[in-house]
C-alpha cells in the first residue's frame, strides 16, 4: 500500500491483433492534475492503448496501475467506477434518443430525466458547451454531438478524462472554452489524457507528451519546450512535408457557381439555405468557414445533388445548369463530392474498398459497369492506385471500409474522387480526425488539383486548414453565405465576426445558441 | 342495442390475441431483433395451453404452459441468432415452420377433444383487461424507465451501447424471451378462450398480422392497440356485412383485413419522418462485440 506519485500507470503494455502488434511494450504514466498528450500518427496505437485503459480491450500482457495498485479493468463500467471517463472519436451516441436520454445511459443512480435535464443545462452553461437537452441527436450536427460526448463525461466528475481528438469539430472559440474547462479540471486535480493531431494545441494545453510510433513509445517530453516541427518529426520519424501553394491564376473561367440557391429546411432542426451566391473560378480553392450546424451539411447536400433544388438554374457547372438534377448527373458533368461522414455516407462500411470505388464512379466511367456487369479488375486497379497514391494503410488487401482507421479511410475517400481529376470538387471537412502527415497530403492534393485548372470548394471548421488552403474565404451562418473575400485580407477575427452573422441580410429572430 | 354490444365483444375478442403477440414483438424489435417466428411461437403456445388444460382441467396451468412454450421457442431463436449469430430472418422463418409442424404432431391426439374454456367476467375473458394493462405497462416501461431506455438504446445502436458497457446480448435475450412469452400467451388465448379446442394451424396467420401491426404502429405500443382493434373490427365487420346479405363476395370480405393492413402499411411508410424516428436502427442486424 505505497502511495504512488502517479494516478495511472500503464506498464509494458502489449496488445496483439493477429499478426499486428498494435501496442508493443508501451509505458505511460500520468500524474494527478496533469494534462498528458498522447501523440502519434494514425495507426500508431493510441486508440488501442486508451481502449485498454477504458476497459473496452484487454491487454495481451502488461500491467495497469491505478493510484499505485494493480488493477484489471474488465469493462467500461469498471473504468467509470474507478473514475475514468472517455470521449470517443467515433461517437457512441444513440441517434433516435434525445440528448438527456443519451447522457442518462452513461449515468449511474436514479433515473429522473427532468432532474437530469436541469443538470445538463447547468453543466453546459458551466463548461461553455451549449446544448438543448430535449433535442434528438439525429437532428444535431457533428459539433453538437461531440459536445454531448464531452458533457456526458464531465458530468460523471471523473478523476481521469480521456479525450480522443476533442477539438476536431469545434470552432476556435469553442476550443478555447474547452481548454479553459480542461485547465480548470486539471487545477482541481483531475488528470486529462489528450489525444490530438493538432500540435500547436498540444503545445498550448498539455504539460507532458508521450509519443507513439508503430506501437512503441518513441519519446516522452514536455511539449511546451518543443516546437511543432520537432514534435511532428518525432511522430512521423522524418520531416513533414509542408503544404506549398503556387499562386492562384488570376483570371480562370468560372467553373462552378451558385445563383440565389435556396433550400427549405427538411426537419425541425435543419437549417434553410437562403439565397446563396458563389462563383468559383478554375484554379482556385474557396473555403467556406462556419460554426457547426449553420447550414454546412445542407449546403453540401444542395451542391452534391443529394437534395436537388427546385430551381435548376441556381447551380451551374461550367455554365450548364444542374440545380434540379441528382448526384450521378452532376458527376457526369465532371463534379466530385466528398461528404463529411466518411463511414456510412462517404463509404459503405461493409463493402470492400474496390466496391466503394464503383459506387461513386460508375456514373461517369461506363467501363466500371459495362452492360450492368461489374468490372472488378478495373475497380481493383483504381482502388490500388488510390491506396498507393495516398498511402492508405490497411491490414489486408481490399479490406472492408469499416476496418480502416478514420484517417486512412479519409485519405481513401478523398483520393477516390481526386483520382478522377474532377473539374469541380466539393469537400466537406476534408481532414477531420486525420493526422498531420495525412492532412498535409490531402491538402496538398486539393491545391494541386485546383492549380491544374479545377474549381475546389472546401467546407471546413478548421481555421488553420482554411488559411493553409484557401485563395478566397466565405463564411456561412444560419444558412446565409457571406461574400468570398481574398484569404490575405481575412483574419481570424474577421471570420469570427462573419460567423456571428454580421453579413446576414435579415435580422436574426433569436440568438442561435 | 344488445346486438351491437355482442359485435363489440367479438371485435375485442378477435383483437386481443393480435394485441398480445404484437406488443411482445414490439419489445423484441425495439431491442433490435426481428423475430419472424411469432406465428410458430403462437401455435406452440396454443397447443401446449390446450394440452395442459385438457389433462389437468385447469386453464391457469394451461396459460402457464402456453407462456412456457412461447419462451422455449424464443430461447431457441435467441440461441440461434444471438449466440450463434445466425441470420434473423432465416431463423425466424424456420421457427414458424418448426412451430407449425411440431404443434401438429403434439396436437394430433387432441383434435376433436372438448376444450376447457377460460372463466369470463361480465362476458369478457380475463386476458382482455390483462392485454390492456400489458400495453400500458410496456408503453410505460419503454418510454418512462431506465430499463426501457436501455432496450431502445440497444436497438438504436448496439455498438454504442456496448461501448458504454451495456450487455447487448443479454438484454436482447431477455427481450426476445419476453416476446416469446407474449406470443405463447396469445396462442393460449386462442385455444383456451377464443375457440376452446385444438385445430391444426389454428393461429391462421395471426402471427404474421401481429408482425405487420408492429410496423403499422411504427413501434409504438398505443398505436399497436389502435391497430389491433382496427384489424379486429374490420375482420368482424366482414362477418356482419356477410350476414346482412348485401351480395358482396365472402372471399372479398375475408380478405378485407389484409387489404386494410396493406393500405395502412403503405400510408405509414409514406411518412418518412415518422418511420425514421421510430424504426430501431439496428433492427435485424447481428451483433458481434468487436475488438
Amino acid at each position: 500500500m505505497t502511495a504512488s506519485q502517479y494516478l495511472l500507470e500503464a506498464i509494458d503494455i502489449v496488445k496483439v491483433f493477429g499478426t499486428l502488434r498494435a501496442n508493443d511494450g508501451v509505458t505511460l504514466q500520468v500524474t494527478p492534475g496533469q494534462i498528458h498528450a498522447l501523440l502519434g500518427e494514425n495507426g500508431a496505437g493510441k486508440s488501442t492503448l486508451v481502449k485498454m485503459i477504458y476497459g473496452s480491450l484487454q491487454p495481451t500482457s502488461g500491467t495497469i496501475k491505478w493510484k499505485g495498485q494493480d488493477v484489471v479493468i474488465p469493462n467500461p463500467n469498471a473504468a467509470r467506477k474507478l473514475g475514468i471517463g472517455m470521449v470517443f472519436q467515433h461517437f457512441s451516441l444513440f441517434e433516435a434518443l434525445t440528448v438527456v436520454e443519451n447522457i442518462s445511459l452513461a449515468m449511474p443512480g436514479k433515473f429522473d430525466l427532468e432532474a437530469l435535464s436541469k443538470k445538463v443545462e447547468f453543466y453546459s452553461g458551466e463548461y461553455g458547451l451549449p446544448l438543448n437537452p430535449k433535442a434528438t441527436v439525429a437532428d444535431l450536427s457533428v459539433g453538437e454531438r461531440q459536445r454531448i460526448e464531452i458533457l456526458r463525461c464531465l458530468m460523471q466528475e471523473p478523476k481521469l478524462l480521456i479525450l480522443d481528438e476533442p477539438t476536431a469539430v469545434l470552432t476556435p472559440q469553442e476550443a478555447d472554452l474547452l481548454f479553459l474547462t480542461l485547465r480548470l479540471l486539471a487545477s482541481e486535480g483531475c488528470s486529462v489524457l489528450y489525444i490530438s493531431h493538432r500540435l500547436e494545441e498540444v503545445k498550448r494545453l498539455c504539460h507532458w507528451a508521450t509519443i507513439l510510433r508503430h506501437g512503441k513509445v518513441v519519446a516522452s517530453c514536455d511539449p511546451r519546450e518543443e516546437t511543432a516541427a520537432s514534435l511532428a518529426r518525432l511522430m512521423v520519424g522524418g520531416d513533414i512535408h509542408t503544404v506549398r501553394a503556387a499562386k492562384a491564376p488570376r483570371d480562370g473561367a468560372v467553373r462552378f457557381s451558385l445563383k440565389n440557391a435556396s433550400l427549405e429546411a427538411d426537419g425541425p432542426f435543419s437549417v434553410a439555405l437562403k439565397n446563396i451566391n458563389l462563383e468559383v473560378r478554375g484554379g482556385e480553392v474557396i473555403a467556406i468557414a462556419g460554426v457547426a450546424g449553420n447550414g454546412q451539411s445542407e449546403l453540401f447536400d444542395a451542391i452534391s445533388g443529394e437534395r436537388p433544388l427546385s430551381n435548376g438554374n441556381a447551380i451551374l457547372i461550367d455554365g450548364a445548369s444542374c440545380g434540379a438534377t441528382g448526384v450521378s448527373a452532376r458527376r457526369k458533368m465532371g463534379a466530385a463530392f466528398v461528404p463529411e461522414e466518411r463511414l456510412g455516407h462517404g463509404a459503405v462500411p461493409v463493402f470492400p474498398l474496390s466496391e466503394n470505388v464503383v459506387l461513386t464512379r460508375h456514373s461517369d466511367d461506363a467501363s466500371l459497369a459495362e452492360r450492368g456487369l461489374l468490372n472488378r479488375g478495373k475497380a481493383n486497379s483504381i482502388a490500388d492506385r488510390v491506396i498507393k497514391a495516398y498511402d492508405v494503410r490497411m491490414g489486408k488487401p481490399d479490406p472492408e471500409a469499416r476496418s480502416l482507421s478514420g484517417g486512412n479511410l479519409q485519405k481513401f475517400v478523398v483520393g477516390r474522387e481526386l483520382d478522377r481529376h474532377p473539374k469541380v470538387l466539393v469537400v466537406n471537412q476534408p481532414t477531420w480526425g486525420v493526422d498531420a502527415g495525412a492532412a498535409a497530403t490531402i491538402r496538398q492534393a486539393l491545391i494541386d488539383l485546383a492549380r491544374s485548372g479545377s474549381a475546389v470548394v472546401v467546407i471546413s471548421q478548421d481555421l488553420d486548414e482554411i488559411f493553409e488552403l484557401a485563395d478566397r474565404i466565405a463564411v456561412i451562418s444560419r444558412g446565409q453565405l457571406s461574400e468570398a473575400h481574398p484569404a490575405h485580407e481575412m483574419t481570424a477575427e474577421k471570420i469570427g465576426l462573419l460567423m456571428a452573422g454580421s453579413h446576414e441580410k435579415e435580422t436574426p429572430h433569436a440568438a442561435h445558441s | 342495442m344488445d346486438q351491437s354490444l355482442a359485435v363489440m365483444l367479438t371485435i375485442i375478442t378477435a383483437a386481443t390475441p393480435l394485441l398480445i403477440a404484437a406488443i411482445g414483438e414490439l419489445v423484441v424489435e425495439r431491442s433490435g431483433v426481428l423475430n419472424l417466428g411469432v406465428e410458430g411461437m403462437m401455435v406452440m403456445g396454443a397447443v401446449a395451453g390446450f394440452a395442459v388444460a385438457f389433462m389437468t382441467g385447469s386453464t391457469l396451468l394451461g396459460v402457464g404452459a402456453a407462456i412456457f412454450a412461447g419462451i422455449a421457442m424464443s430461447a431457441l431463436f435467441g440461441f440461434l441468432t444471438l449466440t450463434l449469430v445466425a441470420n434473423q430472418v432465416a431463423a425466424g422463418l424456420a421457427l414458424t415452420l418448426l412451430g407449425l409442424g411440431l404443434s401438429g404432431l403434439i396436437g394430433e391426439a387432441f383434435v376433436g377433444q372438448p376444450g376447457v374454456k377460460m372463466p369470463t367476467l361480465f362476458g369478457i375473458d380475463a386476458l382482455v383487461p390483462f392485454s390492456l394493462l400489458l400495453t400500458a405497462g410496456v408503453a410505460y416501461v419503454l418510454f418512462r424507465t431506465k430499463t426501457g431506455l436501455v432496450i431502445r438504446a440497444v436497438g438504436n445502436s448496439h455498438s454504442s451501447a456496448h461501448a458504454l458497457g451495456y450487455r447487448v446480448i443479454a438484454i436482447r435475450y431477455l427481450s426476445v424471451m419476453f416476446g416469446g412469452a407474449c406470443a405463447g400467451l396469445a396462442g393460449g388465448y386462442l385455444s383456451l378462450a377464443y375457440t376452446p379446442q385444438w385445430i391444426e394451424n389454428m393461429t391462421a396467420g395471426r402471427g404474421w398480422i401481429a408482425l405487420a401491426l408492429v410496423v403499422f404502429a411504427s413501434w409504438r405500443p398505443l398505436r399497436t392497440l389502435v391497430g389491433a382493434y382496427l384489424f379486429g373490427a374490420v375482420s368482424i365487420l366482414g362477418f356482419v356485412v356477410q350476414s346482412m346479405g348485401l351480395g358482396i363476395p365472402s372471399q372479398f370480405l375475408s380478405s378485407l383485413p389484409y387489404i386494410v393492413t396493406i393500405i395502412a402499411l403503405v400510408i405509414i411508410s409514406g411518412n418518412k419522418r415518422l418511420t425514421q424516428a421510430n424504426t430501431p436502427a439496428c433492427l435485424a442486424q447481428s451483433f458481434v462485440p468487436d475488438r
